[in-house]
């Protein structure tokens, strides 16, 4: 996968993700073009379409859209599910995610996406193992002021 | 503010999105970002130290305005004092930061990269994963250059946790992919593909990415992999729903590392061994039949997953292409998506049975969906599955169904979405050439083509008829007939004028019997649609009008009127200016006979390969060019000797043919051919060489019908070639400074240099006597076909050579195509007296405008292979006839041209090169092998190359060398 983008109906980008190296002037344009694209097709139409030389994939949930850049030999099908799985992350987490979670715990959107996916593959798909990652961090947040000899015992180095 | 707020939120980052979120402008926005960043910026220069949290809130909402989309210039700094820190939420919003904001600030990533490192080593998995991660996210060179040591460490020691070898194995990938140099294969590579036999599932999907891009790269390192893959897809395959776990998806077992597998061994060759191979071939019938059975669930991902794995193991046969049985099997399974009531579905049939009608196997099955197809073309709502089915037409598409597919095509074009209309047209158009049997046919749907899509016609679609309808008598009096018809439209597109007032300039006379179409009735016909035209369109029809006066005496009144009036004669366009003037002089001088000559018909088209192939590859891409190369393979038989070429070559042959029909197409063909004056149409200047001043290429371009032009210098006809040219030419073929020759009197000394298709040679005349040569006088020519393969130019030298002195001459060549014979260079001068005439070759030989190629073994034997016709080689065995020294091979190889690739040739007494001659008109790519047998003292040399008559040339020329 290349990228990956999510914006909401009226085109806002929400959450942005580059597998590939691209100067900040372009990812604003592809950005910019391939909203613009997608936002102009009509409902019915197929999930899939060529653009560039790429193969975009996209779905829409409710007020979003996400949508994926894959390469020529990749899989469209399991795109589109790659997609889905994401979204039943968030919603997990969150519990019946809506655009406002993510807009304001945006850090928390791409944490999630970096346990499942990273460079562009898919990580861990199984929903419990990301989850639990996720939550094993909620924890040690929780516990940010964490005693001396709680660290010791996790043999963290010593803080500098 | 949301509902949920997991972990510490950030209250502070809350409400400032909160106030962002309630702008009401843009303006609005700016103004209260500017605030923050002032306040963030006041804070970080502060003399308060901030503490973790606050730093952390900061950074992030700088992180959360650049995602906005504004530039953010500082924070770097404390993002990565974060990393540092003990706390994990500040480690990771630090993490984030550095992976959205990459900075190539070099003391940062010093500080970025130690961080990292520190991580690394932790052994605290959270910690290892956040730096890979970050590693994965940045993915920069100079990331690479730290950690692309130590990552397979990590990948493959025992006690590394599941988590943590997933992160490293993607991690790697990513590195891999920006600097494949850096990441060297080692120890860790074979205990990386025993990754496929994780128990840890989620291990095995990470693993699989990065053995799949390392074997696609390197399948010999990875074969292993095969075998492992196979039994790990099988042991999936045959799981029931539940034994996977959380690896189920919607009922569908491990549908990612499904894909994955599949994909993988889409890197290799059906397995060898048979138990694995049968054992595969098993997995992929049970995954047919599971297309078969009732859905497990109603819900879309289920039947998405199941069908992802489908068209992956389709894609794997096709990959094989050697199961007759599967390969039918799955497109009748494809058969059945192409009415699916998903979109989806029918869009990804469309596309995979596009390769699959490349396959013999499959391509009747395919075949027999023709209508299905032809009706999504014409129902469907959406244009890219609309684009699918032309494309599945186009691949589809052989003789028994050519003129329906193409019928159809052309009828959608009439309302097809403007995206899609110029690619239709050029597939249109191949199709229509590639599967003519009766070329009336063809001519009629290019005709079509023009009047349904004129403005998408691509010039190479128009020349393209032109040229068939050069090279095909049989067809020239119905292409006339027609295009006389279609013209008749009150309004057609200037493309029809274009290929009418050729055709009918060349052609009218076949249909000027009828009175209907009568000389005078064709020649009103096209000046009606003269002043709707552009310029180029212009110039053509002059043209197409000074033809007409030689096939029909009775309208040279009438056009002559035309092109005296003053629209013309004093147009402000130079061109057809130009034209005007000219083409009336010679209405009005020359004679039937000159005209006739000047004006005949144009000769046929040289072979080439197809310009609107070349150009739809160009358009599609890649992902097209299968289905195009077997078409280039086809048509060389389909159409025989027929022509094709584009623009190039029709400006090649434009300089063959003397006659300025020549400008009818080539509207670049204002470069002159040959001789010195710049002026359209060549040509045209010879003839009037006795009005004008006397060209200086006058001795250069002997044409026929220049006998009137008054010779400029001596009146002696130039001598034959000395005998001993050919061998003094050979002197030259490995080398470009030398004395070319000498005799008691002169000495001429060559030094040349060649770049591209050009060329630049000094030559230098020596008196070698202590008396002056008069009437010195030197002339280059290009006999018969090579004038219209070399353009030559020179200017003439003093006449006057000192004795003892040295005049220099500088020739400048350009290869306009391919050629054998040598230009001819003519010294005629008086020594005491007496007349001294000497002709000699010129060294100016092919394998000049070599281009060396250096490429690897495997694209040598690749290219090699391709060019396997046998016409494409060339060999000779001879024996040697100096030392076999080899150094001297290599230099004189070397001095050929072309590239000495090392290597290659398994056998090491053996020497292979490659190279690209550059021409005018093409280029053409040459491959070159010599074996020295130092026993027999002979040699065997082949020369391949896509063109017959280059192989044989650089092969007799080389022959000569050793």
């Amino acid at each position: 996968m290349q990228f990956m983008l999510l914006f909401s109906r009226q085109g806002k980008l929400r959450l942005q993700k580059w597998y590939v190296p691209l100067s900040d002037k372009e990812r604003k344009k592809i950005s910019r073009d391939l909203v613009q694209t997608i936002l102009a097709r009509k409902p019915k139409m197929c999930s899939f379409l060529e653009w560039r030389d790429l193969k975009i994939v996209y779905k829409r949930y409710a007020s979003l859209y996400f949508c994926c850049a894959v390469e020529d030999q990749d899989n469209e099908l399991i795109t589109l599910e790659i997609i889905h799985r994401y979204v039943e992350l968030l919603d997990k987490y969150f519990g019946s995610v809506c655009e406002l979670d993510i807009i304001f715990n945006f850090e928390k959107a791409y944490f999630i996406l970096d346990e499942f996916l990273l460079g562009g593959e898919a990580q861990e798909t199984s929903k419990k193992n990301v989850l639990k990652a996720i939550e094993q961090a909620d924890l040690l947040q929780e516990l940010w002021e964490p005693p001396q000899g709680w660290l010791s015992e996790l043999s963290l180095p010593a803080s500098t | 503010m949301p509902a949920v707020s997991k972990g510490d939120g950030m209250r502070g980052l809350a409400v400032f999105i909160s106030d962002i979120r309630n702008c009401k402008s843009k303006e609005a926005e700016i103004k209260r970002i500017n605030k923050e960043l002032a306040n963030i910026r006041s804070k970080f220069k502060g003399d308060k130290a901030l503490d973790g949290y606050s730093k952390k809130k900061y950074v992030c909402k700088l992180l959360f305005i650049f995602l906005l989309g504004h530039d953010i210039d500082f924070g770097h700094m404390e993002a990565v004092n974060l990393l540092s820190s003990n706390k994990y939420t500040e480690k990771q919003i630090g993490y984030l930061f550095i992976s959205v904001l990459v900075n190539s600030n070099s003391e940062l990533i010093r500080l970025i990269n130690n961080a990292i490192k520190n991580d690394l080593s932790s052994r605290n998995p959270t910690f290892m994963c956040l730096a890979l991660h970050c590693i994965a996210n940045v993915g920069s060179r100079e990331m690479a250059e730290a950690f692309a040591g130590e990552i397979p460490r990590i990948l493959v020691a025992g006690d590394t946790m599941d988590s943590v070898k997933q992160s490293a194995a993607l991690c790697l990938l990513r590195l891999y992919k920006a600097s494949p140099d850096l990441v060297l294969m080692g120890e860790w590579t074979s205990r990386v593909v025993h990754l496929l036999n994780d128990q840890h599932m989620g291990v095995v999907t990470a693993a699989i990415s990065l053995i799949t891009c390392l074997s696609s790269k390197n399948p010999d390192e990875f074969k292993t992999c095969v075998s492992l893959a196979v039994s790990r897809l099988s042991r999936i395959v045959s799981s029931a729903s539940t034994d996977l776990q959380d690896y189920t998806y919607y009922f569908v077992p491990a549908p990612w590392l499904s894909c994955k597998l599949l994909r993988l061994l889409q890197c290799y060759p059906p397995p060898e061994d048979g138990a694995v191979k049968g054992r595969l071939v098993e997995c992929l019938e049970t995954i047919l039949n599971k297309a078969q059975e009732p859905p497990k669930s109603k819900k879309v991902q289920h039947s998405n997953a199941k069908n992802a794995i489908l068209f992956e193991a389709i894609s794997l046969i096709i990959h094989y292409d050697s199961e007759p049985n599967l390969l039918v099997r799955a497109c009748n399974q494809l058969g059945q998506f192409l009415q699916h009531r998903e979109t989806n579905l029918r869009y990804l049939a469309l596309e995979s049975m596009c390769t699959l009608a490349s396959s013999e196997f499959s391509h009747e099955a395919v075949k027999t969906h023709i209508e299905t197809v032809i009706n999504a073309l014409k129902t469907e709502r959406d244009v890219s599955v609309r684009q699918r089915a032309a494309d599945l037409l186009y691949a589809m598409c052989d003789r028994s169904n050519a003129k329906q597919i193409v019928a159809e095509m052309l009828s959608y074009l009439e309302t097809a979405d403007y995206s899609i209309r110029e690619e239709m047209v050029l597939k249109v158009a191949i199709l229509a050439e590639k599967y003519a049997v009766d070329y009336s046919w063809y001519v009629d749907t290019i005709l079509n083509l023009i009047r349904i899509a004129g403005d998408y016609v691509s010039e190479e679609v128009w020349y393209r008829v032109i040229q068939i309808v050069i090279n095909r008598d049989d067809v020239q009096g119905y292409a006339a007939k027609t295009v006389f018809e279609a013209l008749q439209a009150p309004a057609c597109h200037e493309n029809m004028v274009k290929v009418g007032g050729y055709i009918l300039g060349e052609f009218g006379n076949l249909i000027a019997g009828d009175p209907r179409s009568s000389p005078l009735v064709q020649f009103n016909l096209l000046h009606s649609k003269f002043h709707l035209c552009s310029v180029p369109t212009r110039a053509l029809l002059l043209s197409a009008y000074i033809k007409f006066i030689n096939l029909f005496p009775e309208t040279k009144a009438t056009i002559q009127e035309v092109l005296r009036s003053d629209s013309q004669i004093r147009n402000s366009d130079v061109e057809l200016q130009q034209r005007a003037v000219e083409y009336l002089k010679l209405s009005s001088i020359a004679s039937t006979d000159v005209l006739a000559t000047v004006l005949e018909e144009m000769p046929p088209f040289p072979e080439r390969e197809s310009s609107i192939l070349a150009k739809l590859k160009k358009k599609k891409g890649p992902g097209a060019v299968t289905v195009e190369l077997e078409d280039g393979k086809e048509r060389g038989e389909l159409n025989g000797g027929g022509d094709r070429g584009g623009d190039a070559a029709i400006a090649a042959s434009n300089a063959s043919t003397p006659s300025p029909s020549a400008d009818l197409l080539g509207l670049r063909s204002t470069a002159p051919v040959s001789g010195t004056t710049p002026s359209a149409g060549s040509l045209l200047v010879d003839v009037f060489s006795e009005a004008g001043p006397s060209a200086t290429s006058a001795g250069v371009n002997d044409d026929g019908f220049l006998s009137s032009a008054p010779p400029t210098v001596a009146s002696e006809d130039p001598a034959p070639p000395l005998p001993e040219s050919d061998e003094l030419l050979n002197k030259f073929v490995c080398k470009n400074n030398g004395v070319l020759f000498e005799n008691q009197l002169l000495q001429i000394g060559i030094k040349s240099e060649y770049r591209q298709n050009l060329g630049r040679m000094y030559l230098f005349y020596g008196n070698k006597t202590s008396v002056q040569f008069v009437s010195f006088n030197t002339t280059v020519s290009c006999p018969g076909e090579l004038q219209s393969q070399l353009n030559v130019q020179t200017k003439t030298v003093e006449p006057l050579v000192e004795g003892g002195a040295q005049v220099q001459q500088v020739i400048n060549i350009e290869c306009l195509t391919d050629f054998i014979d040598a230009p001819l260079l003519n010294i005629k001068f008086r020594y005491g007296g007496a007349l001294q005439n000497i002709s000699l070759k010129l060294p100016v030989t092919i394998n000049k405008f070599f281009q060396p190629t250096e490429m690897a073994a495997a694209d040598f034997f690749q290219r090699w292979k391709q060019l396997s016709q046998p016409q494409q080689e060339a060999q000779k065995i001879f024996k040697a006839s100096h030392g076999m020294d080899t150094e001297v091979l290599k230099a004189k190889l070397l001095g050929l041209g072309t590239a000495l690739l090392e290597n290659v040739d398994p056998n090491p007494e053996n020497y292979v090169c490659a190279g690209v001659i550059q021409t005018k008109a093409q280029q053409v790519g040459c491959l070159l092998r010599l074996e020295p047998n130092a026993q027999a003292q002979m040699y065997r040399l082949t020369l391949r190359s896509s063109k017959d008559t280059v192989s044989q040339r650089v092969c007799d020329l080389l022959a000569e060398q050793f």
